[in-house]
Parts: structure tokens; C-alpha cells; sequence
């Protein structure tokens, strides 16, 4: 128990020590996503809104197919 | 998951078209700026649109040869879908034509031709509705499609191209080169013309199959 508390608090931490370096240098984040005028993060925000309706889509489409199953066991014609 | 392979082409084709769509180096066009990549969404829904009312055309005769309810269900479930992506086909329309030609809309043959298509098919739903013999509905409404696809055609095809207009792809025989298409353009278009086709196709067969069974149901 006393290792997982010394755990967090140093993953705590970390991001201080990690500001403490990079102080009063240039404060360079250019990470993929903050590059081009940000037009990665539109990208990202789009592919998680057509993820969420296709996921919706898919569900829609199983249950239809539940439904058919089940139609045809109870009338088989 | 068991799904048809189609639909995985779609998913696939779906997520290409946004992500290569705002990420490939266009074209620097005067005016029209980084709008170009309209051109993947905007553009497609109108491909979308007549391949969606294309197939109810063919539905709706295929209807009045063998007067199966199946072929009438899909020919008005193709034409539902059309009509979407023709409203959403509009809706961007009249943005892009605000932030390029500066106002939402203007008298311009292909604009209010297309505003006419669609009023002519919600004429079509308005039809299907008001009619309750179901073997009458899908003989008039079938015959109705076939009027309606046959004033598609000159409404956003023949007549823009006989006139000026500010709309690309009017006046003389543009093909589909008058898009300013060039080959970035084309290499995320056309997928993505395939990409809303698909998602089409999947709604529009999800439509079909809760229509059978609701008349499993009634029957």
C-alpha cells in the first residue's frame, strides 16, 4: 500500500520536475497536433464524431439483424 | 464483427475522406482559399445524391414490371436518402457560396434548378403519404419517380450547361475537369464520392430491412 502512495506521488511529481526544466527557455510544444495552424486537432474532433456515428450505425445494424433472427425462428416462412 | 465487407469499405473510405481531405496540399485558387476542400463534402453529396435517386429510379420500373412490395420499399427508401443527401447537398451549397460569392443564394440556373429537384421529390414523400391502398401508392408513386428523375436530369444537368452561371461545371461541356480538379483533388474526390455513396447504401439498407419487417408485422 505504502509503495502504490510512493508511486503516485512521484508521478505527481513529474510534471513539476519536468516545468522546473524547461523554464525560462522557449516553451517549444510542437507536438503533431499543435502543428499547421492546429488543423490536426479539426481532423481529430472529426474522426471521433464520424467514430461515434458509425459505432451508432453498426449497433443499429446487429439489432436489425437480432430482429430478423428472431422473426424468422417465431414464423419460419 | 459480421458485417458486409461493403460497409467496412465505406467506414474506411469514410475515414480517408476527412482525414486526407483537410490534410493533402490543394490547390492555392484565388477567392476560394482552403474552401477547395468543400469539394469532398459539398460536391459528393450532389454525386451522392444521384446515385441514390439513379437506383430508385431503377427500383420504381423494376416496381411496375413485376409489382413486388420489395422493389417498391427500396425505390422509396433510395428516393428518402437522395432527398437527404440533395438537402444537404443545398445547406452546404448555400454556405460555401456565402463565404466565396458573398450571399446565400443566388438566382443562378443550377442553384434554383436544384432547389426545384427538390421540391419535385418532397412532391414524391408528400405522395407516397397521402395515399393509403398500399398496391395504388407504389403504382403512383412509381410512375411519379420516373417524372421527377426525368426532370432531374435537364434541371441539373442540361440546362446549367446551356447558360452562364457562377456555379463550376456550367456553360459548354465541363466533364469533370471544370472542378479545377487537379490530381491531389482527384486522389481524395473520388473516394469520397464512393465513401458518402456507401454510407448512403447502409442507412437506405437499414431502412429497407425495418420497412420489411413492419409489414411482416401488419401482414
Amino acid at each position: 500500500m505504502t509503495r502504490i502512495t510512493l508511486f503516485l506521488q512521484m508521478l505527481l511529481l513529474i510534471p513539476g520536475l519536468a516545468m522546473a526544466q524547461t523554464a525560462g527557455q522557449e516553451v517549444e510544444m510542437a507536438d503533431l497536433l499543435r502543428s499547421s495552424g492546429k488543423i490536426y486537432v479539426v481532423v481529430t474532433v472529426l474522426t471521433i464524431i464520424m467514430t461515434g456515428l458509425l459505432i451508432y450505425l453498426v449497433s443499429l445494424d446487429r439489432k436489425l439483424s437480432k430482429l430478423e433472427k428472431k422473426l424468422t425462428e417465431k414464423s419460419p416462412s | 464483427m459480421r458485417i458486409a465487407w461493403w460497409k467496412w469499405l465505406g467506414m474506411v473510405l469514410i475515414y480517408y475522406t476527412i482525414i486526407a481531405g483537410f490534410l493533402i496540399p490543394v490547390p492555392r485558387i484565388p477567392i476560394v482559399h482552403e474552401s477547395v476542400r468543400n469539394q469532398f463534402f459539398h460536391v459528393s453529396m450532389w454525386f451522392a445524391m444521384m446515385t441514390m435517386l439513379t437506383t430508385s429510379l431503377i427500383l420504381s420500373v423494376r416496381y411496375l414490371k413485376s409489382g413486388k412490395a420489395r422493389h417498391d420499399i427500396i425505390a422509396s427508401e433510395f428516393a428518402n436518402m437522395g432527398i437527404v443527401f440533395g438537402v444537404l447537398g443545398i445547406c452546404t451549397g448555400s454556405v460555401w457560396a456565402r463565404f466565396t460569392w458573398g450571399a446565400w443564394w443566388i438566382s443562378d440556373p443550377k442553384l434554383n434548378g436544384a432547389a426545384i429537384c427538390m421540391l419535385i421529390y418532397f412532391a414524391y414523400v408528400i405522395l407516397r403519404g397521402s395515399i393509403e391502398d398500399r398496391q395504388l401508392r407504389a403504382r403512383i408513386s412509381a410512375v411519379y419517380n420516373i417524372f421527377a428523375w426525368s426532370t432531374l436530369i435537364p434541371l441539373l444537368v442540361i440546362l446549367p450547361r446551356m447558360t452562364d452561371s457562377l456555379h463550376p461545371g456550367s456553360g459548354g461541356n465541363p466533364g469533370f475537369n471544370v472542378y479545377d480538379l487537379d490530381n491531389n483533388l482527384r486522389l481524395v474526390f473520388y473516394p469520397s464520392v464512393i465513401a458518402w455513396t456507401l454510407l448512403g447504401v447502409w442507412i437506405t439498407e437499414l431502412r429497407v430491412r425495418t420497412k420489411t419487417i413492419e409489414n411482416i408485422e401488419i401482414a
